[in-house]
């Protein structure tokens, strides 16, 4: 069956310095299907897609176009024999200040034996067959940067598809379209798909994934783990393969909360979502787990004062609580360790110390001066409690490795009590020794407080905390207790099953 | 967990993360160089011209940068919060003109023209802060449309002639004020250091706000948040701090110091004069981000501020001293500057704004 495939990857390896992120991946795409490839953060989806399209140099394996060796050395190349991708990021893929003609044959202007001078008729003429042929009904005169983002994806899509390539890439394409932009990207699917592309498209979305494929292939660790192609497809099995359910024994003893510390009555994160309650104690841990593109990073931000609920009550010890903005919730003892520490959490110009004390600078100052002796010392103690491998407190965190980078973020907000600690993705771009020490200390620190994470992988979520929450679509969909037997309908949650809510 | 932290030293650096150890010599020369560079320049004008070593001439050089020195020590303000203030000379040279008009045209005394220019500082400073917060003005543009504004506000009401004791006002008359004595003192008087008047009020001024600005950044709750948002804007937001007020307070400063650069130029002149103060705002620029590259620091430092400033006013008087013309200072100025932001950005690798 596989011998029709147009596209063929067999063994391919890639590793940056000692961490190797491809461990021998095989993968076959077929003229006129949608494989999609469905894996967590940093399985390797990305850098798949770059060995493909040629930004990276595999180190070991081959890839195969139609029978012959494939092996791009540039982008130019692999577009150019055939291979196109369009990445995830929309506008680079577009050009905002030139109008929609002139993108869609941006390419040809810059190729090779082209005037000084261009032709506006000519652009137009050739802009409209490129158009025609791919059903596309937009204004050509159109400044792109006026358009909507879907409207943009769908001119770098022609654009990409003027190259008549044989393989196309779609790498998260929906991730900033709602459902209604959704669905005419589908369309324009179908439609390269009767062309005969072979298409592979990446995603995690669920609602994406049932509507456009033909076959499934879980990614995880680096490693192929699961080929789903039997209709119906075996949704459930996919996710499973891709979360990967492969415990060891947990040696989590589930504890119950204490006393009540949070509530959240009717809350509704964006219009149009179903509201939601639930309830959080002192001495337990919980996850707010889900798919990426759910709302949890939402979530996690209302908790936090950065957004405000559309609707809905919380309450904090009893008393309300709506937190105007994060200086409103750190007075009120609700801290959050945010995603993506590069971005949210560390200031790169700031020393070990200095990160740590940031949000409690106040606590550390006499007179407005920072007491630095002090803030060394508190760094010290997070050192050692965390087990942050660098030299001293005073190195920059440029120096130190992913896992306690992160470890340093945490320390941050552990330095000082709270009533409810909120992590969002705690455990992204973190090595196991480095998430095992952060989920113990965590633990071992929950007495007096709750304390919320926001996780994507299941794995982390079933060795780290005692209930489960389960999020979709903006809102909270089911809760379990961390047990076995709780699982795998927990599964079914995940994977959206039976469940389509506004 | 002592033996892991022994293991695994450097163990799992990320990809992008790691730095390589740096040859001692390399670290020494990115931290001492500029230093250095400026001692060894003192060395040589020493030898090279009769009187540069007296304290005369060093109370000279530093005279001669106390102006683009304090304006320099007030963008710095700016440039720790990731902004830019273009602003700062018609700031100074609005403040002047202030100073002289309210003391000629309104007849006030030194008190109240000091307080005026203050507060013109500030507003200005408060304005530019606004419309870069809350109308979302590029730093840049909001600042040099400041800039311009201001150039042309302050000649308006003397209708576009200098302000001088006994001048003829636009309606004919002639105006009965005149400079105190008390503020022409800020520009002439000097104190005694060990040799009898040898050290300018200017000079104090400068030293004093250096100071201040310096342990304000260095060991301040507020200068440390100020860092913060500069180097990751959103990570202070995320731990809480107001993130546009500690933007528009760092204009606020910045306003502030240039207009006591303003007042400083009145007195020194005696007048307002409407075509002095040129070169305040390149070269107070410059002396900032000259201070990037001393001491290794790689970002806005006060220190380094004010060793910049230092370091063109000793270049340029040593080559003044040994009859370089004087047409040659804006290229050695450039020069500098281009050599200390090349030094900053590629040995340092760092990539600032």
């Amino acid at each position: 069956m596989a011998d029709d495939a147009i596209f063929r990857i067999a063994g391919l390896g890639k590793a940056f310095g000692p961490n190797a992120v491809l461990r021998g991946v095989s993968l076959e795409l077929r003229a006129g299907e949608v494989t999609v490839l469905m894996g967590a953060n940093g399985a390797g989806k990305s850098t798949l897609v770059k060995v493909m399209s040629g930004v990276h140099h595999a180190d070991g394996g081959s890839m195969q176009l139609g029978g012959n060796p494939f092996a791009p050395a540039t982008p130019a190349e692999a577009m150019g024999a055939g291979v196109v991708t369009v990445h995830q990021n929309i506008d680079d893929g577009v050009v905002g200040a030139l109008d929609v003609a002139t993108n869609l044959v941006l390419d040809q202007l810059n190729a090779a034996g082209q005037g000084i001078f261009f032709n506006p008729r000519s652009i137009r003429r050739r802009a409209r067959e490129i158009a025609d042929r791919m059903g596309l009904e937009l204004d050509l005169s159109a400044e792109v940067a006026d358009l909507s983002l879907a409207d943009r994806q769908m001119v770098a899509i022609a654009r990409a598809m003027a190259h008549r390539p044989r393989v196309m890439i779609l790498d998260e394409p929906t991730s900033s379209l709602s459902s209604n932009e959704a669905e005419r990207l589908f369309t324009l699917i179908e439609h390269l798909r009767a062309q005969g592309v072979a298409i592979l498209y990446i995603s995690h979305r669920m609602s994406d994934i049932r509507r456009v494929a033909d076959r499934i292939v879980s990614l995880r660790d680096g490693r192929i783990v699961g080929r789903f192609e039997d209709r119906p497809l075996d949704y459930e099995g996919a996710v499973n393969a891709m979360l990967g359910r492969s415990l060891g024994p947990r040696n989590i003893t589930s504890k119950a909360a204490t006393q009540p510390v949070f509530a959240a009555e009717g809350l509704q994160l964006v219009s149009g979502a179903l509201p939601f309650s639930f309830e959080l104690g002192a001495g337990e841990v919980v996850a707010v787990v889900g798919l990426v593109g759910v709302g949890k990073t939402r979530m996690a931000e209302t908790l936090f004062g950065i957004h405000a609920p559309v609707d809905g009550q919380m309450r904090l010890d009893g008393r309300p609580y709506a937190p105007a903005n994060p200086a409103v919730a750190i007075r009120d003892g609700v801290f959050l360790v945010a995603k993506d520490r590069a971005k949210t959490g560390i200031v790169p110009d700031f020393n070990i110390y200095q990160n740590m004390s940031l949000p409690f600078l106040r606590r550390f100052s006499q007179f407005g001066v920072a007491r630095r002796r002090a803030e060394r010392a508190a760094a010290r103690r997070q050192i050692a409690d965390l087990n942050v491998v660098c030299r001293s407190e005073r190195d920059e965190p440029a120096t130190l490795s992913g896992g306690n980078q992160q470890k340093v973020a945490v320390a941050r907000w552990l330095s000082q009590p709270s009533r409810m600690l909120i992590l969002d993705e705690p455990f992204q771009g973190v090595d196991i020794a480095a998430r095992h020490d952060i989920a113990a200390k965590l633990r071992e620190s929950a007495a007096d407080r709750a304390t919320l994470l926001f996780l994507t992988e299941l794995d982390e979520a079933l060795e780290t905390v005692d209930r489960m929450l389960v999020m979709s679509e903006h809102t909270i969909v089911g809760e379990y207790l961390n047990r076995e037997g709780d699982i795998d309908r927990l599964l079914a949650d995940v994977a959206g099953g039976g469940r389509s809510a506004a | 967990m002592d033996s892991n932290l022994a293991e695994k030293p450097a163990a799992a650096m990320p990809e992008t993360g790691s730095v390589r150890p740096r040859l001692p010599i390399r670290a020494l020369l990115i931290r001492y160089g500029f230093l250095a560079l400026l001692a060894g320049l003192i060395i040589f004008f020493s030898h090279a011209t009769r009187g540069f070593a007296s304290p005369q001439a060093a109370v000279f050089i530093l005279q001669s940068v106390s102006i683009t020195g304090i304006l320099a020590l007030g963008v710095t303000a700016t440039l720790v919060v990731g902004g830019f203030d273009l602003s700062i000379g018609s700031i100074a040279t609005s403040a002047m003109m202030a100073a002289a008009y309210v003391m000629v045209v309104l007849e006030q005394n030194a008190l109240v023209a000091v307080l005026a220019c203050l507060a013109i500082g500030a507003l200005v400073g408060l304005i530019n802060g606004i419309i870069i917060c809350y109308m979302r003005v590029p730093d840049l543009l909001a600042t040099l449309g400041m800039m311009f504004l201001l150039i042309g506000l302050q000649r308006i009401p003397t209708e576009g002639r200098s302000i001088a004791a006994g001048m003829t006002m636009p309606d004919g008359s002639t105006a009965q004020g005149a400079f105190s004595p008390a503020f022409l003192a800020l520009g002439r008087h000097r104190f005694d250091l060990f040799i009898p008047n040898l050290v300018p009020a200017a000079v104090v001024v400068l030293i004093v706000l250096a100071v201040l600005i310096w342990f304000f950044l260095e060991y301040t709750r507020f200068g440390r948040m100020m860092y913060a948002v500069g180097s990751n804007a959103r990570a202070a937001e995320f731990a809480g701090a107001p993130v546009k007020a500690y933007k528009i307070w760092a204009y606020v400063i910045s306003g502030m110091f240039a207009s006591i650069g303003g007042i400083l130029l009145a007195a020194r002149l005696g007048r307002g004069d409407i075509a002095s103060g040129n070169n305040l705002l390149l070269d107070a620029v410059a002396a900032a981000l000259i201070g990037f590259a001393v001491l290794g620091a790689a970002k806005p430092n006060a220190f380094g501020t004010a060793i910049g400033a230092l370091f063109v006013g000793v270049l340029l008087q040593g080559l003044t001293m040994m009859n370089v013309p004087y047409y040659t200072q804006d290229f050695v100025k450039g020069a500098v500057l281009v050599i200390a932001l090349v030094f900053t950005f590629a040995l340092l690798g760092r990539n600032g704004r």
